[in-house]
């Protein structure tokens, strides 16, 4: 929750505190301010690349592993994202997709890729379905019934690949046979042009056309529909009636009720969909990643879409930019830790976080000077004569932010500064660092903007009806 | 007037026992799907159940189980979820193995040793976590499946190459502690009470620290002012923070309270099973603990209920293995419906429950108007 925020209500002759620069950007739309993001990262990316003797960062190798990594953990997020916007925490997004990789690989057995898509998409659905009757209908608490289904998805999954994989060929308890997956496909026009554009080697022109040709040279038609998934959600959810009243129930279900707005059945969907898409990102991993169903082959991946989901604060573009942050170090790792090149990319890759980390440093300090400038000029301006209830209230809003602002700072800088010795200190990096590197980034985002992101205000409430 | 007393035992009663019933059916019912017949398979388990051998292998299952739903169950009183005992006690049974096999010291101070770094490790692990929620509001669900992450593939990943004692080996671990570091079993207790001689199977002495654990874990909660004040921030937070408990610091020490205990859970491992920390270290217990703090309530005899139900459950999935009855697999389905149907359980009952409160009190009400 932003300062701004808490300021707005009050009547005071103080705008937002915020810089002119930040007010143009949160203008944008959300397409257009992560792209921009995306730009200033892969100008850090050209930068560091030139500085350590590296072509991997940008390569179009990378940016395709990084694109198959990210994928099931997009949909995962875009899942949670249907859930949380209509007040159902789902943290049985884990569990959701193992059914997905089951009926992903079942299906696909049966009837095809198509078969196992829409099968993976049914089977987490269904795991969706039971999380929607034990938490809406019966208004067990969320994160209760997500826990159970975590526990349930697997031991039930390994059941029914007992009963059906075990009888075929190179299926056994733990695994299915293999399943065949999509064609892959190079995008024409596009690719090419992105291909030239690569191989000018330009400085950051060349870098990201090399990024972006990963997105549309060999790709698969179930990767192209993953994310095509992120705009359609944005309108379904923001440019519908339909997704008007979804995100009613996940803000104020109370007030939705009173107007008309069904919130059970609201929830019912927007729950399906989400363990439905959750079952997509198991049906991905099967048919793209691994060519068939294995045990406890989804390794957390729905976890770090819940993540993902809330680094792109509860929004689908968001949550596609935390998808391939996220993704990117995975992505680079498998590129990067094959023959002999093993962890000189991956050890660039602290080096971009120092840089970063030193910017968030910068950045905080700046911040507070200006919040620190704002409040004088509004002490000035309100302590005239006498001291209002508001004017007080707004000194101890203040007092209460200043402290921990330049501390943020300072903690930054000694992380970045960590990062950059660690950098400076090896020549490779270890096989385990990129195993962290995204659970740590997911930290670390967390600690230096959780106060700027805003959760569905109703999210993980039980809704009764008639209630409030 | 009804007898409300009669429909208060009955409410206590009916949410275990639908539970019990449902799990039952549904099991049963996806057994006959696949072919299998329940009744001979139930009765099996049981049979097998009343064995002393099994009742041992329970007992040694529901040891860590019971550990780690303590340790969650503390956060759970304060509206805390702490996802995160899986991490702290993976970490913390690796810190205590290093440790444990590099000292050499008399026989209860190297176990006592081994113990309190466990302990601290865990603490440590989950503070962090703490600290994070009350410093910067990150989300303790979030931060702690993180920091899981974090402790077993990168610290425990990053270090375990570095303590292992034979490269070569199949199963690379850190050495094993010696013997002075390890638990005594109770088998000469069990011997006393059942006169018979147990070959092969050793009751683990973590039992011991595991009852312990409870009692302390039901005195504190519910007989000491940091018990009330934890359950206080609970139930009503805000109510909690105007009489003057400080919800920060109750968060703080809450998670540092679960990450002592959650230490503990893989010691039954270390000091009296394989006495190091492999590349097979039994995973997937923080998981366990939760669902049957859950399933437990949170109380301490709850959850001992709780922990030896999935205890015996787990310990019946290697007796069907052998017996070609059923599948295996079938435990951990019956595990989870008991869960979910539990928990749906408990929410209903209480329902009914609070209704009645509201009648009994209009019922007053309209008495003295």
């Amino acid at each position: 929750m932003s300062t701004t925020e808490q300021l707005q209500p009050t009547p005071s002759p103080v705008p937002p505190m915020q810089g002119a620069l930040t007010t143009r950007i949160n203008a944008l739309p959300g397409w257009a301010r992560w792209s921009l993001a995306a730009t200033v990262g892969v100008f850090v990316l050209s930068f560091v690349q030139e500085v350590s003797g590296t072509s991997l960062l940008t390569a179009e190798s990378t940016s395709r592993a990084m694109v198959r990594w990210a994928i099931p953990i997009l949909l995962a997020g875009l899942g949670g994202l249907f859930a949380e916007r209509s007040g159902v925490v789902n943290i049985g997004l884990e569990g959701m997709m193992i059914l997905g990789t089951w009926f992903g690989a079942w299906g696909a057995l049966n009837w095809g890729p198509w078969g196992g898509l829409i099968a993976g998409f049914v089977g987490g659905a269904l795991g969706g379905v039971l999380h929607a009757i034990a938490t809406v209908t019966f208004g067990v608490d969320q994160v209760v019934s997500g826990v159970a289904i975590n526990i349930l998805a697997p031991g039930l999954a390994r059941y029914m690949s007992e009963r059906v994989f075990s009888g075929m060929t190179g299926g056994s308890v733990s695994q299915s046979p293999r399943v065949n997956g999509f064609d892959k496909f190079t995008v024409p026009v596009i690719a090419d042009v992105l291909g030239t554009i690569r191989d000018w080697d330009v400085f950051l022109i060349s870098d990201m056309a090399g990024l972006l040709r990963g997105f549309v040279a060999s790709v698969s038609i179930f990767t192209v529909l993953a994310l095509l998934c992120v705009p359609f959600t944005a309108w379904l959810l923001w440019r519908t009636r339909f997704g008007l009243r979804l995100r009613i129930c996940g803000e104020n279900p109370w007030a939705g009720e009173s107007l008309g707005v069904r919130v059970f059945g609201h929830k019912y969907i927007a729950v399906a969909i989400s363990g439905g898409l959750a079952g997509l990102a198991g049906a991905y991993i099967v048919l793209e990643l691994s060519g068939l169903y294995r045990g406890g082959q989804t390794t957390g991946r729905g976890f770090i879409g819940l993540a993902a989901l809330i680094f792109g604060n509860w929004r689908p573009w968001g949550v596609l930019a935390g998808a391939m942050l996220f993704s990117y170090p995975f992505g680079l790792a498998l590129v990067d830790f094959d023959a002999q090149r093993s962890g000189v990319a991956t050890r660039a890759l602290l080096l971009v976080i120092a840089i970063c980390l030193y910017a968030t440093a910068v950045w905080l300090w700046f911040a507070q000077r200006r919040d620190d400038k704002r409040r004088e000029q509004m002490l000035a301006s309100t302590s005239t004569g006498y001291s209002s209830p508001t004017a007080s209230w707004m000194n101890m809003l203040g007092a209460l932010g200043r402290a921990p602002s330049g501390r943020l700072s300072a903690l930054a800088a000694i992380l970045a500064t960590i990062s950059l010795i660690w950098y400076l200190a090896t020549d490779r990096a270890a096989a385990w660092l990129p195993n962290t590197m995204p659970y740590v980034l997911v930290l670390l985002v967390l600690v230096f903007a959780a106060q700027r992101l805003r959760p569905p205000a109703a999210a993980g409430i039980p809704y009764r009806r008639g209630e409030h | 007037m009804k007898a409300p007393l009669l429909r208060r035992i009955a409410l206590a009663v009916a949410a275990p026992l639908i539970a019990a019933v449902v799990a039952i059916l549904i099991s049963s019912i996806v057994l006959a799907l696949s072919g299998s017949d329940p009744i001979e398979t139930f009765k099996t388990m049981l049979e097998n159940g009343t064995r002393l051998e099994t009742m041992i292998d329970t007992l040694n299952r529901a040891t860590p189980l019971y550990l780690a739903a303590v340790a969650a169950a503390i956060g759970f009183r304060m509206n805390l979820f702490n996802i995160g005992v899986e991490g702290q006690y993976i970490l913390a049974a690796f810190a205590a193995a290093v440790v444990g096999a590099h000292i050499n010291l008399p026989g209860p101070l190297h176990v006592a040793v081994i113990i309190a770094t466990a302990m601290l490790v865990g603490a440590l692990w989950a503070g962090l976590a703490g600290l994070l929620k009350v410093t910067r509001g990150v989300s303790e669900v979030i931060s702690t499946i993180m920091l899981n992450f974090i402790a077993v593939g990168g610290i425990v990943a990053a270090l375990l190459p570095h303590v292992i004692e034979d490269p070569t080996a199949a199963n690379q671990g850190t050495p094993q502690i010696p013997e002075s570091g390890w638990l005594p079993d109770l088998n000469g207790i069990v011997e006393i009470f059942t006169r018979e001689i147990l070959r092969g199977r050793r009751l683990t002495g973590v039992l011991v620290i595991a009852i312990v654990i409870g009692i302390v874990y039901h005195i504190v909660l519910n007989r000491t002012r940091f018990g009330y004040d934890v359950r206080a921030s609970g139930m009503n937070p805000t109510a909690a923070r105007a009489g003057g408990v400080p919800p920060k610091r109750m968060i703080l020490l809450a998670m540092i309270g679960g990450g002592l205990v959650a230490g503990l859970v893989g010691m039954p491992e270390i000091l009296s099973d394989t006495h190091a920390y492999d590349q097979g270290f039994i995973q997937g217990l923080g998981f366990a603990g939760i669902a049957v703090a859950l399933l437990g309530r949170t109380t301490a005899g709850g959850m001992a209920i709780a922990a030896l139900l999935f205890g015996f459950l787990d310990s019946s999935a290697a007796i069907l293995q052998v017996s070609d009855l059923a599948s295996s697999e079938i435990v951990v389905i019956m595990q989870a419906t008991i869960l979910l149907v539990a928990v749906i359980a408990y929410e209903v009952v209480n329902r009914i429950k609070q209704r009645d409160e509201v009648k009994r009190a209009s019922r007053m009400a309209g008495v003295t108007a």
